[in-house]
């Protein structure tokens, strides 16, 4: 081996290890779901520095033209990783970035897509440039590291519900609400596949931080009647079934029966965190620590329901 | 015979004089600049009768919910209620005179914390119980919303109320929420401003509890008793600038 070579060889080897120092390791595996839709599926944990923040599912449609990329995931290097991922499976170009909902673990890989048309429902940008950098620092603090460099990024294009042909490939958006206040849904009609977003969970405890579960059920039960191959939810295993509708109904009824029903006896909220959750859900990841969350997020405004105003009188 | 006195004398000064802290079953930092702020000179046991509950994590640092319960204890005098690491450490100081030496509120946390329930009993001993709750902290140097919001300007000290009936418990729950933005003072331009005082009395004027709020009980405070008796209460309270509200709840 000649001194150049060995050198070029010992560049080569402190590089890698500069980049995995420098950049944490997703290990992004898309999953071919039907002819030419892919997931990347992640952990059904909480954000943590050991999971980098890939606790979310995203995805790729591959059109005639190029690709249509279904959510970011929580970071700038998750964004660029995925971005590797998809040129792993086809070389077509990327055309357009549709984000599903305005949470970190969605979005953050955004900066990955320079120059790429990202679109949203307008409540989504509404939120993200209200609240970005709030949830960013957020994101910053539960996951660390794997955050490196990772900046807001806002949608550029407006989504709307409807029937539209993308890079040759029939897709119908659903504009939803109720996991938060715009909630998109992605519709592949070739393969019938749904991108159901945070609508949808499985096996994993539903989230509820801008939750309005009247709305959450209703969107539920108008999802029963779409004719589905395929359901990729935000969070949990792909389904070929209702499953992960029926198990995120189950749960959002029982978290509105149980609240309301506290609230009606007179409990307050500490005492609410110890109620019993029932066995059927007890195999839900992240049970425990979801469940108390949403209690804090929720219980207000039921306990509010049962404090009627009290007239004023006058001090005796 | 000399000897005896003097025995004696030792065992009942034990308590009181005993220089040494009990060790801080939640190991805070902060243990000995609180027992000194607060018990100074006075006997301290940690007594697992005294339970503070709360979520292990503060989901929203403004709006903390914590319960205190000293059931097990005979003739608790008053509670107090710290969080060792919040910029202003006292919470809250209860008096559940005809009343169950239990209480719910909320409260804004800075940081992680320690929150500690102490219940002083007749003999002048206080017990204390606690928990440690994990926050990611910008609770106390925000601006409650109602500073922002104008919304308490004319609802201020507006009161909403509930009683449940005794059931089987023999304390009758009331259920208050006062629209007050509770500002801590501590919030860049902001004075503090907070309800300090809760009186509650039956129909016969009897006082059952007397409460003392601080700055970090949360904005639009929410706050659960366990009453002795039954029938109507009535609620008098004030904030620091002399603004008073009363409400009587019936069953
Ligand atoms: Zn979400």
């Amino acid at each position: 081996m000649s001194r150049w070579r060995w050198l070029a060889a010992l560049a080569a080897a402190v590089a890698s290890t500069l980049a995995s120092a420098a950049g944490f390791d997703y290990q992004l595996q898309p999953r071919k779901v039907a002819d030419g839709v892919y997931a990347l599926i992640g952990k059904t944990e909480n954000f943590s520095r050991e999971n980098g923040g890939n606790i979310v599912n995203t995805g790729f449609i591959i059109g005639r033209d190029g690709v249509i990329v279904i959510d970011s995931g929580p970071s700038k290097a998750y964004g660029e990783q995925q971005r590797a991922a998809i040129a792993r499976v086809t070389d077509k170009p990327i055309v357009q970035l549709l984000l599903t909902h305005a949470h970190p673990d969605h979005v953050f890989g955004n900066q990955a897509y320079p120059g790429i048309p990202i679109a949203s429902l307008p409540a989504t940008a509404v939120t993200l440039t209200q609240s970005g950098d709030a949830l960013l620092g957020n994101l910053y603090r539960l996951v660390g590291d794997a955050m490196r460099d990772t900046e807001v990024r806002l949608p550029n294009a407006a989504a709307a519900d409807g029937a539209f042909s993308m890079a040759g490939r029939k897709l119908r958006l659903m504009a939803a609400r109720g996991h938060t206040d715009g909630d998109l849904m992605v519709f592949d009609e070739a393969s019938r596949t749904l991108f159901a977003g945070d609508l949808v969970f499985f096996e994993r405890t539903p989230t509820t931080p801008n939750a309005d579960l009247p709305h959450w059920l209703s969107t539920l039960d108008s999802l029963d009647s779409l004719d589905f191959a395929v359901l990729v939810p935000g969070h949990g295993p792909v389904l070929h079934d209702h499953a992960g509708i029926a198990q995120t109904r189950d749960y959002l009824r029982w978290l509105r029966d149980g609240l309301q029903g506290a609230a009606r006896r007179g409990l307050d909220m500490p005492e609410v965190l110890q109620l019993p959750v029932p066995e059927r859900f007890q195999q839900l990841a992240v049970l425990k620590t979801e469940y108390e969350r949403s209690v804090t997020h929720l219980y207000p405004a039921y306990e509010l329901d049962t404090l009627p105003t009290i007239p004023r009188s006058k001090p005796k | 015979m000399s000897k005896l006195p003097l025995i004696v004398v030792l065992s009942i000064s034990l308590p009181v004089f005993a220089a040494e802290l009990p060790a801080d079953p939640l190991n805070s930092p902060a243990w000995s600049t609180i027992a000194g702020r607060y018990f100074k000179g006075q006997p301290v046991v940690f007594d697992a009768r005294v339970k503070v509950t709360a979520p292990a994590s503060a989901e929203d640092p403004l709006d903390v919910p914590v319960q205190i319960s000293a059931e097990g204890l005979a003739d608790v005098q008053e509670m107090l209620v710290v969080a060792d690491l919040n910029p202003i450490q006292k919470i809250l100081s209860y008096e559940p005179l005809h009343a169950a030496p239990s209480l719910a509120f909320r409260f804004k946390v800075e940081q992680s914390t320690p929150i500690r329930a102490a219940a002083r009993t007749r003999d002048g001993v206080w017990h204390l119980g606690g928990v440690w709750l994990s926050a990611a902290g910008g609770g106390c140097t925000t601006p409650s919303y109602g500073s922002a919001d104008p919304v308490w300007q004319t609802r201020l000290n507006e009161v909403r109320g509930r009683l449940w009936p005794a059931d089987g418990r023999g304390t009758q729950r009331l259920r208050l929420r006062v629209i007050h933005p509770m500002d801590t003072g501590l919030a860049n331009g902001i004075p503090a401003f907070y309800i300090d005082r809760i009186v509650l009395s039956d129909a016969k004027g009897l006082t059952l509890a007397r409460l003392n709020t601080f700055e970090p009980i949360s904005e639009n405070p929410v706050l659960s008793f366990d009453l002795n008796g039954s029938g109507a209460v009535r609620v008098v309270g004030g904030d620091i600038q002399g603004n008073q509200f009363s409400a009587e709840i019936t069953p």
